[in-house]
């Protein structure tokens, strides 16, 4: 009797398997606690989500009338969250054994958190964007917290709650605005009804109340100073996550409310400006405060900054950015989860993470070529340097800034990124120009192993940052055709 | 030669034959296989740019499309492109980089000690890196090469360098970095600006379509002044240049050589190729503080040459020194001194190498550069006193060698140009007499005169691998010195189309200064009449 749902569930197959195996493995978990499987179980999951969207890339779809897409852009965006599902889950695997706290539930969580991130990605209303942002963040925090001996993880699982629970009183007082502006919950109506009522002073009021929400989940300056503490306290393998699957859903989120509610006609308009000041503001700030950084984990924290930064910039100019964005999104997405990787299989005894300064790291790169050769690329890319993903995700930013007027930007962010170029490269010079024996006595004695599954994650982030920088056209003409520049508003189905 | 030409894809096969040996390189279990591989690797790409230099026509006209061309769209939707080729303006540095490249590997066979795959690796890297820059015909290629080419430095600097290599690594890829990071948006704005005027409103990095742009004037200035950063920091140009006797001192003699002989000529190849034909009013509005610089940097770079008790240093500042000649033909906007300028940038990369290779020689011997714990060696090694002697003499353009050509087409050049005043040829002058000083004082101090340290009596000559790599060095600057027109034959007409084009282009800028919707196109002016000699 339910058989009109069939094609609904059909449409949103990936985030339906993913959240169901997140259950499975709840209740796997509740009979036999931490069975060693469960990591599979959760890989499988992935796997066949990733498989589907990627076949479902051409193609775009709605379900549960209009509430959520499928296909397409929203393809897209799941199959990067879903990769970097992927690799937290291959990556935690060893590091949480190694730290004592691979629990089951933790795969449970990442899959949750996984799912609510593709419905905040896929949102095709203000309802289900609050649904996934909140199913996301909840598991979020509960993973920052999974040290639950170490003061420094309570302290930043109860920051980030206290500060993300602050933030969602202003995401549903934007939309609750935005709703009595419009008159609507859906976001494809909502360019028509503002055509209809005009931009009013709720309005406008629901547009910044959502954005500091917004502002508040990707880290922008000055929403982001929950983020060094965050990132520093959660075990180093879910930094990576939190860093990156989170900030792809919500970045795809605000490109599907932006992309509503500030029409073309309104490029200039000071919603845009303040993009751009934010922007602009995020690059300079975390940028700099990065380079104060002696602690690794602490520097990728404010390197995150600064990278949201450079997506705002893409996000600023317009239709024209938001393809340069995603691809962003995906480089970005890769190299992070390669640099967190690094730092986690480098904490010996699992507790040096939050101590780990670059001078521990000296000459690590003579004991340990892989990581220290793939480090070297997750560095350089992060700093921007071709041929790596990096450069030319900066470069569409960058490029769809100069496009539409915004050259000060792209200037701001040239010369943000070169003081982030001293940061990174910083770490080279301890893992590459230091000797082995400047490292501390209790360093040098720790063998560690790599993990055969670490090295393969860790390779195919090498790879995957070559190949999208050899051949960018790949990802930018796919991203690209969700974007239709002619029509004035509706860029989306 | 000409079987080799007909090679398909030879342009890129040069570019990415190096970047395949260190794959397989870096794949070697053994130190010696690296080490074989590099040198074969260099070799074989050497040979291969032979078929470039036999199947280059200077008799054909390259203004539409350079020779030997390949072009693969690369960023669907926009003009960018994967577009490579030879002509007159690059296909002399490319010999030279290419040349190089066997002579590197071989002055490193003893000289690196730790980390062997490593650094011929990041050598071969190296290499794709320059040649891409030199065969770039897009701009966007171009910089990404460009940028590339920092990559393997940083580490080579850092990692097999001396006492200080940190600090003169991060400082090396941080003052590229902002010069060429500021291009990138200039780029950007430059490539949409063209765009819109005459692409049908495409993103274009297409040179030749660059090239023909007339960018208006109230844009002209930033951009240049963007666009000069970049190349005036690589040049490096006064005062740009003190990153460059840090990288250089601190370098291992592999490094040096490449960063002298030929990083330092992607900076003025840049002005040439990009800098003064698209915005060659603000070029020839800003030339005389260009001239100002390089003069400033022909004289300051002698003086603290002078001063310089390191050998090695004394080199670095020389490099700052010979390169403020180039950069003042460069801005001469004369046949004469532009084709001068050319044919010093080959110069330089030949002469400094090759005193960079001996001064490596000497350390390797004595583990010291300074030039107070030598003198006297001559007695103790002839050869290498002979090979010092005559680089030295082709460096300070000593009349039958190569630099003398070279400096001379400048300063005539410069001398018949009106861009600037002549006062600045006459300081440049003093400058060709200072290098002659301090070069011959060097090799006085270290080579003549009475042993005053006991060591330097067993200090051993030239051996036969370090004899190979010096010869080739020591028969180009005979040979150029001696017969130079086929070499300045190659890009006699192009750079006439370039100057012609930008002046041509100045005028219409000008005259279309007062309409805001005046859409300037010059294409490239090909010279009437090149006179070839056979």
């Amino acid at each position: 009797m339910y058989d009109f749902l069939l094609p609904d569930i059909a449409a949103t197959a990936p985030i339906l398997i993913v959240a169901l195996m997140g259950i499975v493995v709840v209740v796997v978990d509740s009979f036999s606690n931490d069975n060693e499987n469960i990591p599979w179980l959760a890989g499988a999951a992935l796997v066949a989500a990733i498989a589907i969207e990627l076949a479902r890339l051409g193609t775009t779809d709605t379900a549960f009338m209009g509430h959520v897409m499928s296909g397409g852009f929203a393809s897209f965006v799941n199959s990067v969250i879903l990769l970097g599902a992927l690799a937290t889950v291959i990556l935690s695997v060893p590091y949480l054994s190694k730290i004592g706290h691979n629990y089951g539930e933790v795969h449970a969580l990442v899959l949750i958190a996984t799912a609510g991130m593709m419905v905040l990605a896929n949102a095709g209303s203000l309802i289900t964007l609050f649904v996934g942002l909140e199913t996301m963040s909840i598991c979020l925090y509960v993973l920052t917290g999974l040290v639950r001996e170490d003061p420094r993880a309570n302290e930043s699982a109860l920051k980030y709650f206290l500060l993300g629970a602050f933030s969602t009183g202003f995401f549903v007082y934007g939309i609750a605005l935005l709703y009595g502006a419009t008159g609507t919950m859906m976001l494809a109506e909502m360019p028509a009804a503002l055509a209809e009522s005009g931009r009013t002073g709720f309005f406008s009021g629901g547009v910044a109340l959502l954005l500091v929400g917004f502002f508040f989940k990707v880290s922008a300056v000055p929403f982001h100073m929950w983020t060094p503490d965050v990132y520093q306290g959660a075990p180093t393998t879910l930094t990576g996550f939190m860093s990156t699957a989170s900030k792809t859903a919500a970045f795809a989120a605000l490109i599907l409310v932006l992309s509503r509610v500030i029409p073309l006609a309104d490029i200039g308009s000071d919603t845009q400006f303040l993009l751009a000041v934010v922007a602009a503001i995020t690059m300079v700030v975390g940028n700099v405060m990065a380079v104060a950084q002696l602690n690794v984990k602490r520097m990728l924290a404010y390197s995150s900054v600064a990278h949201a930064g450079y997506i705002l910039t893409g996000l600023a100019a317009g239709v024209v950015g938001y393809a340069g964005a995603m691809y962003y999104l995906l480089a970005y997405t890769v190299m992070n989860i390669g640099a967190f990787g690094v730092m986690a299989t480098l904490e010996w005894d699992g507790q040096q993470g939050a101590e780990q300064t670059v001078d521990s790291l000296a000459g690590i790169g003579f004991r340990k070529p892989l990581l220290g050769v793939a480090m070297g690329v997750f560095m350089f890319a992060l700093a921007g340097f071709p041929p790596l993903a990096g450069f030319f995700g900066k470069y569409f930013v960058f490029a769809a800034a100069v496009d539409v007027g915004l050259t000060w930007l792209a200037l701001i962010g040239v010369l943000a990124s070169v003081v982030s170029a001293y940061y990174y490269l910083r770490v080279l010079v301890a893992f590459w120009m230091k000797n082995p024996e400047d490292a501390p006595a209790s360093v040098q004695s720790e063998a560690f192993p790599v993990p055969l599954f670490t090295k393969v994650v860790l390779v195919a982030c090498v790879v995957a940052l070559l190949v999208l920088g050899i051949v960018p056209g790949m990802v930018t003409e796919v991203a690209g055709a969700f974007f239709s520049i002619s029509e004035s508003a509706a860029v989306l189905p | 030669m000409n079987a080799l030409a007909s090679i398909p894809h030879l342009v890129s096969l040069v570019i990415f034959l190096p970047a395949a040996g260190a794959l397989v390189a870096l794949l070697l279990p053994s130190d010696n296989g690296v080490k074989w591989t590099a040198l074969v690797t260099m070799v074989v790409t050497f040979l291969l740019s032979l078929g470039l230099y036999a199947g280059f026509d200077p008799a054909v006209s390259t203004a539409e499309a350079p020779q030997l061309m390949a072009k693969v769209n690369w960023f669907p939707g926009v003009d960018v492109s994967y577009f490579v080729g030879v002509d007159g303006l690059n296909l002399l540095l490319v010999m030279l980089t290419t040349l190089l490249g066997p002579i590197v590997i071989l002055s490193s066979w003893t000289y690196i000690g730790k980390q062997i795959k490593g650094y011929y690796t990041l050598m071969l890297l190296l290499q794709t890196g320059v040649l891409g820059v030199f065969l770039s015909f897009d701009l966007v290629l171009f910089y990404v090469f460009f940028e590339i080419t920092l990559i393997p430095m940083y580490f080579i600097i850092g990692i097999w360098g001396g006492e200080n290599r940190v600090y003169a690594a991060i400082k090396f890829v941080l003052y590229t970095l902002v010069g060429s990071l500021l291009m990138l948006v200039g780029v950007l704005w430059l490539g949409f600006a063209a765009g819109d005027a005459i692409n049908g409103g495409v993103f274009t990095a297409d040179w030749y379509q660059l090239v023909s742009f007339g960018v208006p004037l109230g844009a002209q200035g930033w951009l240049f002044f963007l666009f000069l950063l970049a190349f005036a920091i690589k040049v490096p140009l006064f005062p740009f240049h003190t990153w460059l006797p840090d990288a250089h001192v601190q370098a291992p003699t592999g490094g040096s050589v490449v960063l002298a002989g030929v990083l330092l000529k992607m900076g003025t190849y840049g002005l040439i190729r990009f800098t003064i034909p698209f915005f060659p009013n603000a070029a020839h509005q800003f030339a005389p503080l260009l001239a100002v610089l390089a003069v400033v940097g022909i004289i300051y770079g002698a003086l603290v040459a002078f001063a310089q008790e390191d050998a090695k240093k004394l080199i670095a500042y020389s490099s700052v020194s010979h390169l403020g000649f180039v950069v003042l033909g460069l801005f001469a906007f004369t046949t004469e001194a532009v084709q001068g300028a050319m044919f010093q940038m080959v110069n330089h990369g030949i002469s400094t190498g090759a005193l960079f290779l001996l001064i490596g020689m000497l350390y390797e011997r004595r583990h010291t550069r300074n030039m107070a714990d030598f003198g006297g060696i001559a007695k103790t090694v002839p050869v290498f006193t002979f090979f010092m002697m005559l680089t030295v003499f082709a460096s300070a353009g000593l009349p039958g060698l190569n630099g003398f050509v070279g400096e001379f087409l400048i300063l005539i050049g410069s001398w018949k140009s009106s861009a600037f005043s002549v006062v600045f040829v006459i300081l440049a002058t003093t400058g060709v007499i200072l290098s002659a000083v301090y070069l011959l004082w060097m090799v006085y101090r270290t080579f003549f005169g009475e042993i005053t340290h006991e060591e330097n009596r067993t200090i051993k000559d030239l051996n036969f691998r370090e004899i190979g790599l010096m010869v080739p060095l020591a028969a180009l600057m005979v040979w150029l010195g001696l017969g130079p027109a086929p070499f300045l034959d190659k890009s006699e007409a192009v750079v006439q189309a370039i100057l012609n084009t930008a002046e041509a282009k100045a005028r219409a800028v000008e005259a279309a200064a007062g309409q805001p919707d005046a859409i300037v196109q010059v294409p490239l002016r090909w010279p009437d009449t090149v006179a070839v000699t056979e």
